[in-house]
């Protein structure tokens, strides 16, 4: 797994909103304020800040070292690590929120993380390119070659992204952990949420990418 | 084998070092029969005294001082020219003008621990008792007994919490027990290349140290002062066997390879025909002319003793319960002697704790000792952290608040 390079959105660049990415205010806002959040493969921290600056008590994994060194100088709590191997060493509910954005799919097993993300947390917050979206689904229908976008230049044989799924891929993984969604928001190409009363084969389809509120699951489905 | 040398005596007469062990050349605390130091190992230390330096200027609120332990060779001349070697401060990459901890910004202290040979009270100091050296006298010391008598000194400063406490190796041992002790007096700590306890295999090099110094016959029992010898070349094999380890493979490789010092061929004796070898000759025998060789042993024995679980049921994470300072910890990717795992498992307990922690392992060669080295990254990551912590604190950039 690597969270070695800054994981980009697919797509075009996100809007931002007040020098915030419309993701991190997407995530900030399923966060209540003076939670205890956990953020893995938290990059540069800017979604750290954004969260410290909303009076929520956070903390950071991440696997490179340059990102540590920033997090650090920002004052932020990051820990150099790594999603696949750290995770376990966490105790049960130390954090009310974990946090996983855009680095689901480059980890070696993400049934394993998600599964270490909602013993860790009482939530999850979990973020993911979607590769049904339709430019991807073009690209391997139309071209014939692995979808490849502006923001996700990487080929095939050198990309850290080895684990892609769809948002269907995703709810389907959910409902067999028995994970519960509390919330599910697929955003558009500019980051904009797809609009909440369409059907999920919409979402799938034009959503760049989608971002779940998770909790665990009760007895039974 | 008319060509081998054996570890030359010490150029300097061990006069100079042995002044220092009671009249340093820096502040002196004097602690009266009054205030002793309580030992774990049971004993009312009293009368004794810590040998400190300080650099910087402490600001009107008291909130911008920053306590420097050493490891287990150093002292307090972290910032100056040292008054035995003439050498520049040890710890020159970290400690200066423009430095991450610069003394124009903070209050800086640091203390020669309790047990050492540069002024704080020791088995190299007068036992007031008798009027001779303590030598093998001298009562066992931990790492939490050097705390507390650095506590001690900052009481006397009138210091009530130190913006940061920092140290590498077993001055990062120090540096956790002062989390562990005195969380309340710590606003930041940056523990770096060290553990929350001494593995079984530094304890066999520490002990394998030991024994050299036990089986020079000029230690005589730790008498050497009143019998006028010095086992200098047991305790320059102490040094020379505990240097390898402060150093990596790939560092050793690339500083020596096989290369011959001053000569093509071999000479077919145990001259020093190779460049390490001369080179860990020099560290030995440089060494012994400043460093006392019980002090050593004493030292030594503390770092062995160190385990902060074990004062918590075994378990680390009971240790930083609801603590609120913050951490920075670093390991070093060719540290062999603290390996990073060491450190993970720190960061691990103070997550269980939720203790607010960063953790950077830093990539590079020069293993254990690289912390004292000018390795950009770790100076960089240092530099960021207590600027952050600073401003949590409200240091302003010239220290005030």
């Amino acid at each position: 797994m690597s969270m070695q390079q800054t994981l980009p959105l697919p797509g075009v660049a996100p809007e931002r909103t007040g020098g915030y990415r419309r993701d991190h205010l997407l995530v900030a806002e399923m966060v209540r304020p003076g939670s205890r959040v956990l953020d893995v493969g938290c990059g540069d921290g800017e979604l750290l800040q954004l969260l410290e600056s909303r009076g929520i008590d956070g903390r950071g994994i991440e696997l490179s070292r340059e990102g540590v060194n920033g997090c650090v100088a920002k004052g932020l709590a990051v820990v150099q690590g790594d999603a696949d191997t750290d995770l376990v060493n966490y105790p049960d509910d130390a954090f009310d929120y974990v946090i996983l954005s855009q680095t689901l799919q480059a980890t070696r097993q993400p049934k394993v993380v998600l599964e270490n993300l909602l013993r860790i947390g009482q939530r999850a917050i979990v973020s993911f390119p979607n590769f049904g979206f339709w430019r991807m689904r073009l690209q391997l229908l139309i071209g014939g070659h692995m979808p490849r976008t502006e923001n996700l230049p990487a080929s095939w044989y050198d990309t850290a992204n080895i684990h892609f799924c769809t948002i269907k891929d995703f709810v389907e993984l959910c409902e067999q952990i028995n994970v519960k969604m509390e919330r599910a928001v697929a955003l558009d190409l500019y980051g904009r949420p797809v609009p909440l009363n369409l059907p999920w084969w919409v979402w799938n389809m034009f959503g760049e990418q989608g971002v779940f509120l998770l909790s665990r699951g009760g007895q039974g489905k | 084998m008319s060509n081998v040398r054996p570890i030359p005596s010490p150029q300097t007469q061990s006069d100079d070092r042995a002044h220092e062990a009671d009249h340093p050349s820096s502040l002196v605390a004097k602690f009266g029969m009054d205030q002793p130091l309580k030992l774990d190992c049971g004993v009312d230390l009293a009368p004794f005294q810590i040998a400190y330096q300080t650099y910087g200027e402490l600001n009107a609120d008291r909130s911008n001082a920053i306590l420097i332990c050493h490891a287990l060779t150093g002292d307090q001349h972290v910032n100056n020219i040292h008054p035995v070697t003439g050498k520049p401060g040890w710890w020159d990459t970290m400690v200066g003008l423009g430095k991450p901890i610069d003394p124009d910004k903070y209050f800086i202290i640091c203390s020669n621990v309790i047990g050492g040979c540069m002024g704080s009270t020791g088995p190299a100091s007068l036992n007031p008792a008798t009027g001779k050296m303590w030598g093998l006298d001298f009562p066992i010391i931990t790492i939490p007994d050097m705390v507390r008598a650095q506590a001690m000194l900052i009481d006397r400063l009138g210091i009530a919490t130190l913006f940061c406490v920092v140290g590498g190796s077993m001055g990062g041992m120090q540096v956790l027990q002062w989390t562990a002790a005195y969380p309340e007096r710590v606003f930041a700590t940056l523990a770096i290349a060290c553990s929350t306890r001494h593995s079984a295999q530094n304890i066999a090099f520490h002990e394998l140290g030991r024994q050299a110094v036990m089986a020079d016959p000029d230690w005589r029992g730790g008498r050497y002062v009143d019998e006028d010898t010095h086992p200098h070349r047991g305790l320059a094999v102490a040094r020379m066997a505990a240097h390898i380890t402060y150093l990596s493979d790939a560092a050793l490789h690339r500083k020596f390879g096989r290369r011959m010092q001053d000569r093509e061929l071999p000479t077919f004796s145990f001259d020093a025909d190779f460049q390490v070898e001369s080179y860990l000759r020099y560290q030995g025998s440089s060494f012994v002319e400043r460093f006392d060789a019980n002090s050593y042993l004493y030292l030594t024995r503390a770092m062995d003793y160190f385990d902060i679980a074990a004062d918590h049921n075994g378990v680390l994470a009971k240790a930083f319960t609801g603590i609120k300072t913050r951490f920075c910890v670093v390991s070093f990717t060719s540290d062999w002697l603290f390996p990073t795992s060491e450190s993970r498992a720190l960061v691990h307990a103070l997550n269980a704790s939720s203790a607010r922690v960063s953790f950077a392992e830093i990539e590079t060669d020069r293993g254990h000792d690289a912390f004292l080295l000018d390795v950009p990254e770790f100076l960089e990551i240092s530099l960021a952290f207590l600027l952050a912590a600073g401003k949590a604190r409200g240091l302003k950039d010239d220290g005030q608040s």
